[in-house]
C-alpha cells in the first residue's frame, strides 16, 4: 500500500489540534503559531492531493484510495478516495483554514481586564485547535468512500462546531453581556439540535440500508464500491418504495446541512452569532458537506429516487434563492444578511445538482468552490468593522470608505463577488449554473436569473448604507485595515479574480467526476435544436 | 496584426490595476499614467485601423484567440476577440473620445483629493466597454457589460459622501442588472438552441432556426439594450447619474457605455433580421424613447439633467434607425458616432460652464457667460448646431439619414415614424436652443451663495479646452466626412448589410423638412427665452410641465409598482420568517420542553408518591397480566 | 387446613405493609412495613413451595431474607444519618431529589 495521503491529509489538521490544545495557558501567541502551521502543512498535503490527481481519459473514478477492513460484522470499512468533486472540497477546505485563523487571530483573547483564571483556562488555544478539529474531520467526510465512516464524521463536526458558536462570540450582539451569552447559546444548541435531527433520520437511512444489502447481498455493506459493483452486476437492486425512501432519509440531512428552504433557520443565528471566521467556517466549508453529499450519495446511490425528487427539488432551491435573497434584503444586522445571501446562493447550488446536466454539475461543484472564498473575503471583512466598532447592525454604519478606504474597498469586491459579477469567480459558476438548469427547465432557469437582481439590491443596498454617505458619529478614527486583515483578504480578492477569468484548472479536475456522476443517473445533456455550421472567418488561429 | 487586439484592453485594464491597488505613492503622476495608458490603445486602435483599410472588402475580419475560458462538457466559452468594421468603429469612438476626456479630467479633477482613483476607474471602463466591443462570443460580451455596468457604478457614486450620488449609483447598476437579465436569458436560449453562443456560429445559422425562438432571443436582448441605452421603460437611471462627476457624465452617458445597446442590436442583426415581432418592438422603443427624452429635456432647469434627457432621445433614433434593419443599421451607428462627438463635446462644455460656476448646474442661474468663456461657449455652439441638425454639420447627416430610412419603411409605418422622428428633431431644436439661451446668452443671473461667494466665471485650463475643441471639430465635419460618397456606410456593409428601402419622399424632401422643423423648434424657444430675460425662479408650469420635471413620473411609477411593494413584501417575509418558518422550528422545541415541564412535576421528590406510582404500576401489569390470559 | 388461607394471610399482611408505606411518614414505619411486606412474600413463597412440592419457593424465600437484612443495614444506615442532618425522620422532609 502506498502512502495514505487522504488519510495524512486528514491527520495533519487533527494533530494540530491537539498540538495547540497542549500549549501552556500562557504561550498564546505560540498556540496561534501552531495552530497556523499546522493549517499550511495541511494545505501542502491537499495540494499533493491535487498534483496526484489524474485526471486524464481512463482514470479512475476514485483515486489515492486506501481500504482497510474495520467492523467486520456489520461491513464497515474505513475506505478513502477522491473523485474531482471532492479534490476540489479538499482543497478549498485547506486553502480556507488559513485565512480563517489568520483573520481570527484575536478573537479568542481575553478580553481586557480579564484576568486568566487558573493554569487550565486556556480560550484561545481551544479556539484555534476546535477549527482544526472541524477541517480535520471536514476534510474526512469529503474523503470517505465508505457511508458509515462519513456517516460518523458528518455527525461529530457538530461537536467541535458546537463549541466554536456558544463559546466564542464577536461580542458586537446587542444587548448586556447575559443577553449576548443567551443568543449565543441559544444560537449553538438551535444548530446543534437541527443538525442532530437530520443526522438521525439520516442514521435511519444509514442503517435501512445496510438492512437492504444485508438481505440481498448475504452480508451487509457500507463501501460506496461493493455497492456500485453489486448494481453494476445486477445482485442489488432496491424496490421505488425502499429506494425512495432511504433518498429522503439522506437528503433531509443534507438539506439541513446545506440549508435548504424551509429548513434553514438555524444559519442566520449560527452565522450571526459566532464570529466572523467561525461564522465562514459554518457557511463556507461546513455546509458544503451538505451539498457535497447530495452529490455524491443521494444521486450516485439512489439514481431513480434523485430524478423522481427532482421537480420538488427544485421548487425548493428556487424558493431558497428568491426567499434568501429578499429576506437578505430586510435584514438589519450585516451578518444575518450574509447568512441569508448565503441560503439564496445555495439554493443555486442545490439548483445546478438537481438540474442533472454536466454544466449544472460543474456549475454547482464550481459555485461550491467560488462561494466559499467570496463568503471568506465578504464575511471577514466585515468581521473586521465589526470589530472596529463592535455592532452588527448595518445603522450604526456610514461613510466608512471616506476613513477606511482599503477596508471599504475589499468589502467591496467581496459584494460584488457576492453578486456573481463577471471577472470574478462566482460569475462563472452561477451563470453555468443558470444555463444548466434552463437547458433542462426552462421556466427554473428564468426563475433563478431574478436572483441575481436581488443579489444586486442587497449587495449594494448593505454597501450603501454602510460605506457611502457622511461619516456616522463614533466612526471619525476608524481605522484601516491593518496589515494582518490586509494579508487575509488581498489573496482571497486575488483568487477570486484569478478563478473568474481562468477556472480551467478547476474545471479540468471536475469534469470527469461530473461525467460519471450523470451516468450515475442515467442523464445525458439536452442537444441543441439545430446544428451549427462553423462560419467562414470563425476559425481560431 | 491580430496580436494588438488584445492589448488595447489590456492597456487600460494595466492602468486600472495599477492606479486602483498602487497606493497614495501615485497620487503625484497617477492621472498622467491613466490618460497614457488611454492614449496608448488610441494609437493601438489607429494602427489596427489602417491596416483594416489596407486589407480588401471582405477581409476586414481579424480573430485573436487568448484561451479557453470555461470549459465544461458541451459549453465552450472563450477569451477570444474579433475585431471587424462594426468593432473598429466603436473601438476608435471608445478609445478617441476617451483618451480626450481623460486629458479632461486632468484638469477638472485637480482638486480633487482622489483624482488617482477617479483615473483607475476611467480606465476600468475604457477596459469593459473594449471589452465589449471586442468580445467574440455573447458570453464574453456579458462579461465587459457587466464591466461597464461596474465602472459606471464606481463612477457616478465617485464621490460616495454624497449619499445622492451613492443612490444614484446604486439605481444605475440596478436598472442595468434587470436589463442584464434579458442578456442572460438570451444567451441560455442561445446556447439551448445553438449549442454555442460565439458570434460567427449564432448569427451565421440564425435564418435557419424557428422565428419564435429567434423573437424570444430579439426581445431578450432588445431588452438587455434597453437597461443599458436608458431606453423606456430602463431608463430611470439616467437622470440621476448625473450625480457623478461631468467628465463621466460625458463619457459614459453619451458617448459610449449608453451605447452599447445600439452596439448589441446592430451586431445581432442577423437575428432581428429573421424576426420581425422583435424588430417592431425595438422601433417601438426607440420611438417612444426619442419623444419621452425630448419631453424631459425640454422641462429640466439643471444643465446636465437637460443633456441627459437629450442623450436618451438621441439614442432612440439609433435604436429606431436599428430596428429598422439593413436599410437603419449604418445608419445608427453613423449617428452613434457623430453623436459621441457632440454630446461629448455639450457635456464637457457643461462641465467647463459649472467648473467656472462653483459648481452650479441650474441654468437659471446662468445667463450671458458667452462673454465670460469665449472658448467653451464657441465649442458648446458648435456642437449645439451639430445635435439640432443645422445644415451640413454632423448631426444634419446622420439624423437626416435616420428620418429619411424611418420614411423608407414603407406604407403606414414609415409615415408615423417619419412624423414622430420629425417632432423629435423640432423638440431638439427646442431644448437644445432654450439650453443656450438661458447659459449663455441674456443677463447674469446668478447669485451670491450661502456663504457670500459668488461666483467668478472664468475660462477652463488648456487641458480641458483642447478636448471641447477637438471634438466641436469632429461634431462639425464627422458627418461631412462619413457621407461622401456614403463611405461610412460601405465600410459597415459586410458587416451590416446596406439597404435603400422605397421611400415615398425624397432625399431632399427629408432635409428640407427636418430643416424647416428645426427652424420652428428653435424659433419657438427664442420666442420663449430669447426675447424676455429668463425668471431665475421657474414658474410653476402646467400639468406637464411638472410632470416632465419629474421625468415624467418615471420614479413615482416605479417606486409604487416595485420599490414599495416590494419593502412591503420583504418586511412580511422577515415577519413570516421569524414567525412561521422558525416559528414551527421553535414551536416543535417548545412543545417537547412543554412536555417534559409536565412530565417533569411527575417527579417531585416525595419517596411515597413514587411508591403509589410503583404499586399502581404493578397493578396495571398484574391487571393485564391476567386479561391477557383470560382472553 | 387448605393452604389457600396462607395465601389469604400473606394478602393481607402484604396490603397492611403497603398501606403503611403509603401512608405514614415516620421513615422507621415506613421501614418497617417493607419488611412486613417482604414477610408476606416469603409467607407466600413457602406456602406455594407447600401446594406445588419442591422447594423452589423455600430457596427464593432465603434469598429474600438475605436481601432484607441487607435492606436492614443500609437502609437504617440512612435512615440514621437523614435523622441526624435534618433532626426529623420524615420521608415527606427528604424530598430534594426533584428539581
Amino acid at each position: 500500500m502506498s502512502f495514505p495521503l487522504l488519510t495524512a491529509t486528514a491527520l495533519a489538521p487533527a494533530i494540530g489540534a491537539v498540538a495547540t490544545a497542549a500549549v501552556p495557558a500562557a504561550r498564546r501567541t505560540a498556540a496561534k503559531w501552531t495552530a497556523l502551521g499546522f493549517s499550511v502543512v495541511t494545505v501542502v498535503f491537499a495540494a499533493a492531493v491535487l498534483l496526484r490527481f489524474d485526471t486524464g481519459p481512463g482514470a479512475d473514478r476514485y483515486q489515492l484510495t486506501e481500504s482497510l477492513t474495520w467492523i467486520r460484522d456489520f461491513g464497515v470499512t474505513y475506505e478513502l478516495g477522491v473523485d474531482g468533486i471532492g479534490v476540489a472540497m479538499i482543497g478549498l477546505t485547506a486553502i480556507l483554514i488559513p485565512f480563517l485563523i489568520g483573520a481570527g487571530w484575536n478573537d479568542a483573547d481575553p478580553k481586557e481586564g480579564e484576568t486568566p483564571q487558573g493554569r487550565r483556562w486556556r480560550p484561545t488555544q481551544g479556539f484555534f485547535a476546535l477549527i482544526l478539529l472541524v477541517e480535520a474531520m471536514v476534510i474526512m467526510s469529503f474523503a470517505a468512500t465508505d457511508i458509515f465512516l462519513f456517516y460518523i464524521f458528518f455527525e461529530a463536526m457538530l461537536i467541535p462546531m458546537y463549541f466554536l458558536i456558544g463559546g466564542f462570540g464577536d461580542r458586537a450582539g446587542s444587548g448586556d453581556e447575559a443577553g449576548q451569552a443567551r443568543q449565543r447559546s441559544y444560537a449553538a444548541v438551535k444548530f446543534l439540535l437541527y443538525n442532530l435531527a437530520g443526522g438521525l433520520v439520516m442514521l435511519a437511512a444509514v442503517i435501512g440500508l445496510w438492512v437492504a444489502t444485508n438481505d440481498q447481498l448475504g452480508s451487509g455493506t457500507f463501501s460506496l464500491a461493493a455497492i456500485a459493483d453489486a448494481k453494476a452486476a445486477g445482485e442489488l437492486t432496491f424496490g421505488t418504495g425502499t429506494e425512495r425512501w432511504l433518498f429522503l432519509g439522506f437528503f433531509f440531512a443534507f438539506a439541513i446541512k446545506a440549508p435548504l428552504w424551509p429548513l434553514h433557520t438555524w444559519l442566520p443565528n449560527a452565522m450571526g452569532e459566532s464570529t466572523a471566521p467561525v461564522a465562514v467556517l459554518i457557511t463556507a466549508v461546513v455546509d458544503k458537506v451538505g451539498t457535497f453529499a447530495m452529490l455524491r450519495f443521494c444521486l450516485g446511490l439512489f439514481p431513480e429516487a434523485s430524478n423522481w425528487a427532482t421537480p420538488a427539488v427544485i421548487v425548493l432551491s428556487l424558493v431558497s434563492i428568491v426567499y434568501g435573497a429578499l429576506l437578505a434584503l430586510g435584514q438589519r444586522d450585516m451578518k444575518r444578511l450574509i447568512a441569508y445571501a448565503s441560503i439564496s446562493h445555495f439554493g443555486f447550488i442545490v439548483l445546478g445538482i438537481f438540474a442533472m446536466t454536466s454544466q449544472g454539475h460543474s456549475g454547482a461543484t464550481l459555485y461550491m468552490v467560488n462561494h466559499g472564498i467570496a463568503t471568506a473575503a465578504l464575511m471577514l471583512v466585515a468581521g473586521f468593522l465589526i470589530s472596529r466598532r463592535g455592532s452588527r447592525l448595518i445603522a450604526d454604519y456610514g461613510g466608512v470608505q471616506k476613513t477606511a478606504p482599503v477596508l471599504a474597498g475589499t468589502f467591496l469586491v467581496g459584494g460584488l463577488a457576492t453578486l456573481s459579477l463577471p471577472g470574478l469567480g462566482p460569475f462563472v459558476s452561477e451563470f453555468l449554473v443558470l444555463v444548466g438548469t434552463f437547458s433542462r427547465y426552462k421556466a427554473a432557469g428564468i426563475i433563478a436569473t431574478v436572483g441575481i437582481v436581488l443579489a444586486a439590491l442587497y449587495v449594494l443596498v448593505l454597501y450603501q448604507r454602510t460605506m457611502t454617505g457622511p461619516v456616522k458619529p463614533g466612526l471619525e478614527k476608524l481605522p484601516d485595515l491593518r496589515m494582518r486583515e490586509l494579508a487575509v483578504v488581498a489573496p482571497l480578492i486575488a483568487l477570486l479574480i484569478f478563478l473568474g477569468v481562468y477556472p480551467k484548472p478547476v474545471t479540468d479536475i471536475v469534469n470527469p467526476a461530473v461525467e460519471h456522476t450523470l451516468s450515475d443517473v442515467n442523464k445525458t445533456d439536452p442537444q441543441p435544436n439545430v446544428t451549427v455550421t462553423e462560419a467562414e472567418g470563425a476559425s481560431h488561429e | 496584426m491580430e496580436s494588438l487586439i488584445g492589448l488595447l484592453v489590456a492597456a487600460p485594464l494595466l492602468g486600472a490595476l495599477v492606479l486602483l491597488t498602487g497606493g497614495r505613492r501615485l497620487d503625484r503622476a497617477g492621472h498622467w499614467l491613466g490618460t497614457a495608458l488611454a492614449a496608448t490603445s488610441f494609437v493601438l486602435a489607429v494602427v489596427l485601423f489602417f491596416d483594416l483599410l489596407g486589407r480588401a472588402d471582405g477581409d476586414r475580419t481579424l480573430h485573436q484567440h487568448l484561451f479557453s475560458w470555461v470549459p465544461v462538457a458541451g459549453f465552450q466559452a472563450d477569451i477570444a476577440f474579433q475585431l471587424d468594421q462594426l468593432s473598429m468603429t466603436f473601438v476608435l469612438l471608445i478609445t478617441g473620445v476617451g483618451s480626450l476626456i481623460h486629458l479632461y479630467s486632468v484638469g477638472y479633477m485637480e482638486h480633487d483629493p482622489r483624482r488617482r482613483r477617479f483615473f483607475g476607474y476611467l480606465n476600468l471602463f475604457l477596459a469593459a466597454m473594449l471589452l465589449l466591443v471586442l468580445a467574440d462570443n455573447y458570453l464574453l460580451l456579458y462579461a465587459g457589460w457587466e464591466g461597464v455596468g461596474l465602472a459606471s457604478y464606481l463612477l457616478i457614486g465617485f464621490w460616495q459622501d454624497r449619499p445622492r450620488a451613492a443612490t444614484a449609483a446604486k439605481k444605475a447598476f440596478i436598472v442595468n442588472r434587470v436589463g442584464d437579465i434579458g442578456l442572460s436569458i438570451a444567451i441560455m436560449l442561445m446556447f439551448t438552441t445553438f449549442g454555442t453562443f460565439a458570434f460567427g456560429p449564432v448569427l451565421s445559422s440564425a435564418a435557419e432556426t424557428g422565428e419564435g425562438t429567434l423573437t424570444a432571443i430579439g426581445l431578450m436582448l432588445l431588452l438587455a439594450a434597453c437597461g443599458k441605452s436608458a431606453q423606456v421603460p430602463l431608463q430611470s437611471w439616467l437622470g440621476d447619474a448625473m450625480e457623478g462627476p461631468t467628465p463621466v457624465s460625458a463619457l459614459i452617458h453619451a458617448a459610449t457605455m449608453v451605447t452599447a445597446g445600439v452596439y448589441l442590436v446592430v451586431r445581432s442583426g442577423a437575428i432581428f433580421n429573421a424576426a420581425p415581432d422583435a424588430q417592431t418592438v425595438v422601433i417601438v422603443v426607440g420611438a417612444v424613447t426619442l419623444v419621452f427624452g425630448a419631453i424631459v429635456g425640454c422641462a429640466k432647469d439643471d444643465i446636465k439633467k437637460a443633456l441627459a434627457g437629450s442623450t436618451m432621445s438621441q439614442i432612440g433614433y439609433m435604436m429606431l434607425a436599428a430596428g429598422l434593419g439593413p436599410i437603419g443599421y449604418a445608419f445608427a451607428i453613423m449617428h452613434l458616432v457623430t453623436h459621441g462627438f457632440f454630446k461629448a463635446g455639450l457635456f464637457l462644455g457643461a462641465g467647463s460652464v459649472m467648473h467656472g460656476m462653483n459648481d452650479e448646474v441650474d441654468m437659471r442661474k446662468y445667463g450671458g457667460l458667452r462673454k465670460y468663456m469665449p472658448v467653451t461657449f464657441i465649442t458648446f455652439g458648435l456642437a449645439y448646431l451639430a445635435i439640432i441638425g443645422f445644415p451640413y454639420l454632423s448631426g444634419f447627416f446622420s439624423k437626416d439619414e435616420i428620418i429619411y430610412a424611418g420614411f423608407a419603411k414603407g406604407g403606414t409605418q414609415g409615415w408615423i415614424l417619419g412624423s414622430v422622428m420629425l417632432l423629435g428633431a423640432a423638440l431638439t431644436a427646442y431644448y437644445m436652443t432654450r439650453i443656450m439661451l438661458l447659459t449663455f446668452f441674456g443677463e447674469k443671473r446668478w447669485q451670491p451663495d450661502a456663504h457670500g461667494h459668488e461666483p467668478h466665471p472664468h475660462e477652463s485650463p488648456a487641458t480641458m479646452t483642447i478636448p471641447m475643441i477637438v471634438l466641436a471639430i469632429g461634431s462639425v465635419g464627422a458627418g461631412f466626412a462619413f457621407n461622401l460618397n456614403e463611405s461610412f456606410a460601405h465600410w459597415l456593409e459586410p458587416v451590416t448589410g446596406l439597404a435603400h428601402g422605397d421611400s415615398p419622399v425624397g432625399h431632399g424632401t427629408v432635409s428640407l423638412a427636418a430643416t424647416a422643423v428645426m427652424v420652428i423648434g428653435v424659433g419657438a424657444a427664442y420666442l420663449q427665452y430669447g426675447r424676455r430675460p429668463a425668471p431665475v425662479v421657474a414658474p410653476a408650469g402646467s400639468f406637464v410641465t411638472r410632470a416632465a420635471r419629474r421625468d415624467l413620473l418615471q420614479d413615482d411609477f416605479n417606486h409604487a409598482a416595485f420599490v414599495t411593494p416590494g419593502t412591503y413584501l420583504t418586511r412580511g417575509l422577515v415577519y413570516v420568517d421569524h414567525k412561521l418558518v422558525d416559528g414551527v422550528v421553535n414551536g416543535l422545541a417548545a412543545a417537547f420542553g412543554g412536555l417534559s415541564g409536565r412530565l417533569r412535576r411527575v417527579q417531585n421528590g416525595y419517596a411515597r408518591s413514587y411508591a403509589v406510582s410503583m404499586f399502581g404500576g404493578a397493578a396495571v401489569l398484574i391487571a393485564v397480566t391476567l386479561l391477557m390470559r383470560a382472553v | 387446613m387448605s393452604p389457600d388461607n396462607y395465601l389469604y394471610l400473606a394478602a393481607l399482611l402484604f396490603t397492611l405493609g403497603a398501606c403503611g408505606v403509603l401512608l405514614r411518614r415516620n421513615a422507621i414505619v415506613v421501614f418497617m412495613c417493607i419488611e412486613l411486606m417482604l414477610n408476606a412474600a416469603n409467607l407466600a413463597l413457602v406456602a406455594f413451595s407447600r401446594m406445588h412440592g419442591n422447594l423452589d419457593g423455600q430457596i427464593l424465600a432465603f434469598f429474600v431474607m438475605v436481601v432484607a437484612a441487607a435492606e436492614v443495614v443500609v437502609g437504617l444506615a440512612i435512615i440514621v444519618m437523614l435523622y441526624r442532618s435534618r433532626h426529623s425522620a420524615s420521608v415527606d422532609d427528604a424530598s430534594l431529589m426533584k428539581l
